[in-house]
């Protein structure tokens, strides 16, 4: 058991600052752990959002000693405790209050993206055959826990706030895993290309490397549908045939 | 006067995880107007940490399945308490359900000839769950909201329900808070759906989320609705016992259906020494046909291992109290023994059990696919709850309908893994249905302003405190949950529930003097507070409904009446608020199902 310092942000979005608690670590404590007896024990109001504390749910996301991560994975004794650990919320988004971040962006965003739209059943009984080679990678995307953290290390929305010309890695995952579902006949290339600005995405792969549940989000995601992008508006044999029988 | 802004919809639903969001859909698609209430961000319900799978009779891997063979499991594992027509419609819809799901684009895994993949669970008589690895629940909540938002609900982020009202005997509106600032909001409603899950918080050990506070129990019975069967807590076998932090976080009982096996501290499968004679036709008989059976071998039968979680679970708790457990106190779950058969085994564990990899390496330090995991029981489920009409999912209170793990029915003394996210699909759907229904043909009902305030002021009543001080809000829940542990936990005695029901009473006259400090905005302190009036009534009704009990039976056990008792066989146990505001408790006659379904119970004991 140690005693170790925890540097966590209060305030809200009108101000605010760190404020140093003590409290006991013991054996496989985690960072929510930390919290919860801080809370208990000497801030009371202290809030933070968390649900399921198991990885499973991405609601505890914030920054420990600047790295975003889930407090609910990060074990203290994987982090130096000798000295002040600092929590603070993410900062790609406003600030609710305390550690909880507004993340309301992410749930406008992702109802603009076209929903998944299936080919007609392949059977009689309504049923559609399909592999499991077929799906192997879109179920990859599947496990993204909307954490937020890959949007909040992304430098087009934290040091640019391009939030409204870029949806930010976890939609190019979305997007990704609708367009390369084996059953949807759905076309998102031309929002790809100019509402969601791919072009921003200069390939840092700084999402991929904070990503809990290890999704290769760059080269799985990113760069596949890029390179659709530019099969399709960029390639200049299909420019000129679309120029030759486009529609008048 | 506290001020609150006004919310209408036809139908309110309040919970968003697979019921909740399932019974919004359906709703919806009814052609009324929706509004869901989550207690969380949408997309993080208690849901997205189901794992094991959605039971359905698909008969996608086994040819044999179909809905009676589903209909005699369950009622078979639910020790033929259950209420016969739920299960019945359960059986026969979750199949069509699934499928559903997979039109909105869940991505399940498959079969070799590309039909969606299912997987052994306990008390399953063939493979039976649609998965998706071991985060099927996820896959689930992901597709209901992906879908769900497109559907024109209105959907109310982090909003807690404190209070519902009624107009004569109609539920006609509910008054809840905004977490970002506090606000008091009422929702008017023609019909409001309840779908909060449960109630694990009541615990100390849980695999639950810090939501599961049993708040709808406890909004219906305060609005005068019945609550049944709830001595009925599932204990689930295998939750992480090590570090103590982690306590109590589920490890998928897919584990076990893909091969792993039980051992106590001297290295021995001690379930194969104790299996229950209804089950023993159905049970292998050696180690050898207990494996071939999780590789898929048709005539082989399943181990004890995949026994109902109800008895795995006292099997455990045997070992231990024997002497025979693990170092911190569970036994050892084993699936990195698969190796011996299977050249594979580690990328197989990985490719099926990916978030049981992840969460011990993680957070336990431990490589599942060289060593064994330390494992014991955790409180999981709570198969008590509202009492509702099987077939339209209304309470006993009209406008008020209830669906999910909040409801109560279905699963009878015990559930069988893999029914719960079924469950939630199929009476989601109805609850969405006839609540539209009934919301077409009532609307407008009356709320008293002094009945809004009154609320308000209690909701309020522990920041006023703040200056003069008071109980410390956790401090009463850390200990609620201990006694509720230590007294009404997986082995029960008389005196040990009857002390309970005395305690909990003590808990409830501190917490009307918690105080809290802060404002109104997003302060766990207060929500805790106001959490308390739940945990407390829910704590009461298992304490009060267990103790009425006096045998054993599902996930109710008795060390004083270790057995069944035919009499109490017939019974469920009913509680509701008296008229002087006191816990009522009665013991009706179980609902006596048709001969033909006694025929389906009969073919299906072979």
């Amino acid at each position: 058991m140690t005693e170790v310092t925890f540097r966590l942000w209060r305030g809200d979005k009108s101000g605010g600052e760190f404020k140093d608690y003590q409290t006991d670590v013991t054996e496989g404590m985690v960072v929510l752990d930390a919290i919860h007896q801080v809370q208990a024990e000497s801030a009371g109001d202290l809030a933070v959002r968390w649900n399921c504390k198991a990885g499973k749910c991405g609601s505890c996301s914030a920054e420990i000693n600047g790295n975003p991560r889930l407090m609910c994975m990060t074990r203290c004794s994987d982090i130096p405790l000798d000295e002040p650990v600092t929590v603070q919320p993410m900062k790609a988004f406003p600030v609710i209050r305390d550690l909880v971040s507004d993340v309301s962006w992410n749930y406008e965003v992702k109802q603009r993206i076209k929903p998944f739209k299936p080919r007609k059943p392949d059977n009689a009984d309504g049923t559609w055959t399909v592999h499991q080679e077929d799906i192997d990678r879109v179920q990859e995307f599947r496990k993204c826990i909307e954490c937020f953290l890959c949007q909040d290390v992304c430098h087009v929305l934290r040091e640019h706030s391009k939030h409204d010309e870029f949806i930010g890695p976890r939609y190019f995952v979305y997007t990704a895993a609708l367009e390369m579902h084996p059953l949807d006949t759905e076309d998102r290339l031309p929002e790809v290309k100019e509402a969601y600005g791919v072009g921003y995405c200069n390939i840092t792969k700084c999402c991929t490397v904070v990503c809990p549940e290890h999704i290769t989000i760059t080269d799985n995601a990113i760069i596949p549908i890029k390179e659709r992008v530019v099969d399709r508006f960029y390639d200049p044999l299909k420019r000129l045939f679309r120029k030759l029988f486009a529609k008048s | 006067m506290v001020e609150f802004k006004t919310h209408e919809h036809d139908v309110l639903v309040i919970g968003a995880g697979g019921a909740g969001l399932r019974a919004a859909i359906e709703a919806s698609a009814q052609g009324v107007t929706v509004g869901l209430v989550c207690k969380s961000l949408l997309g993080k319900a208690h849901t997205v940490m189901a794992e094991g799978g959605m039971a359905a009779s698909l008969a996608n891997v086994d040819s044999r399945d179909n809905w009676q063979v589903h209909f005699a499991d369950t009622m078979r594992g639910g020790q033929y308490v259950n209420h016969w027509r739920m299960a019945q419609l359960h059986a026969q819809e979750a199949p069509v359900c699934v499928n559903e799901l997979e039109s909105w684009g869940a991505v399940f895994d498959r079969t070799k000839d590309g039909r969606i993949l299912q997987r052994n669970f306990g008390g399953h008589r063939y493979p039976r769950l649609a998965h998706v690895g071991d985060r099927t629940g996820l896959e689930m909540i992901r597709t209901l909201q992906d879908h769900g938002v497109h559907q024109g609900i209105d959907v109310h982020h982090e909003c807690t329900i404190i209070r519902l009202f009624k107009d004569g005997e109609r539920t006609v509106a509910a008054l809840g808070y905004d977490r970002e600032k506090g606000r008091f909001r009422l929702f008017r409603a023609g019909a409001i759906v309840i779908a909060t899950g449960g109630i694990g918080r009541a615990f100390q050990v849980t695999s639950n989320s810090w939501e599961y506070t049993g708040d709808g129990h406890t909004l219906a019975y305060d609005s005068g609705a019945e609550l049944i069967d709830m001595e009925y807590v599932q204990f689930h076998p295998t939750g992480m016992v090590w570090p103590p932090s982690v306590r109590g976080i589920l490890v998928t009982e897919g584990v076990r259906g893909e091969g792993g096996v039980l051992r106590n501290s001297e290295g021995k499968r001690f379930m194969f020494d104790d299996i229950p004679d209804n089950y023993k036709a159905q049970t292998a008989s050696d180690p050898e046909e207990g494996w071939r059976y999780t590789q898929g071998d048709k005539d082989a039968r399943r181990p004890p291992e995949l026994l109902t979680r109800d008895h795995v679970a006292r099997c455990i708790m045997n070992e231990v109290k024997a002497g025979r457990g693990s170092p911190h106190g569970g036994v050892y779950l084993d699936i990195a023994w698969i190796k011996e058969k299977l050249k594979d085994a580690e990328q197989r564990i990985k490719k099926k059990l990916p978030s049981m990899y992840h969460q011990f390496k993680e957070l336990a330090g431990i490589d599942i696919t060289k060593e064994a995991m330390e494992v014991g029981p955790t409180t999981h489920y709570v198969m008590g709850g509202i009492r509702v009409d099987p077939d339209t999912q209304q309470s006993s209170v009209p406008g008020l309908f209830a669906a999910g793990e909040c409801a109560a029915g279905l699963h009878g003394a015990n559930r069988l893994g893999g029914n719960s996210l079924s469950d939630l699909l199929v009476f989601g759907k109805r609850a969405g249905e006839y609540a539209a229904k009934f919301a077409k043909e009532n609307s407008g009902g009356k709320v008293a302003d002094a009945e809004i305030q009154d609320a308000i002021t209690e909701a309020l009543s522990s920041l006023e405190r703040q200056e003069t001080g008071g109980e410390n809000p956790y401090e009463i829940q850390f200990a609620l949950q201990k006694d509720m542990q230590a007294l009404v936990g997986i082995v029960r005695k008389q005196d040990e529930m009857d002390n309970a029901i005395d305690i909990v009473d003590g808990y409830r006259k501190r917490a009307q003097k918690v105080a809290v400090h802060g404002s109104r905005e997003y302060n766990p302190g207060w929500h805790t507070a106001m959490d308390l009036h739940n945990l407390l009534t829910v704590s009461e009704a298992i304490a009060r409904s267990a103790g009425s009990r006096p045998e054993s039976r599902g996930g109710h056990f008795r060390e004083d009446f270790p057995d069944k008792d035919e009499k109490f066989g017939k019974l469920t146990t009913v509680v509701n608020k008296g008229s002087d505001g006191s816990m009522q408790l009665r013991h009706d006659p179980v609902a006596q199902w048709p001969d033909e379904l006694q025929t389906i119970i009969d073919e299906n004991q072979k």
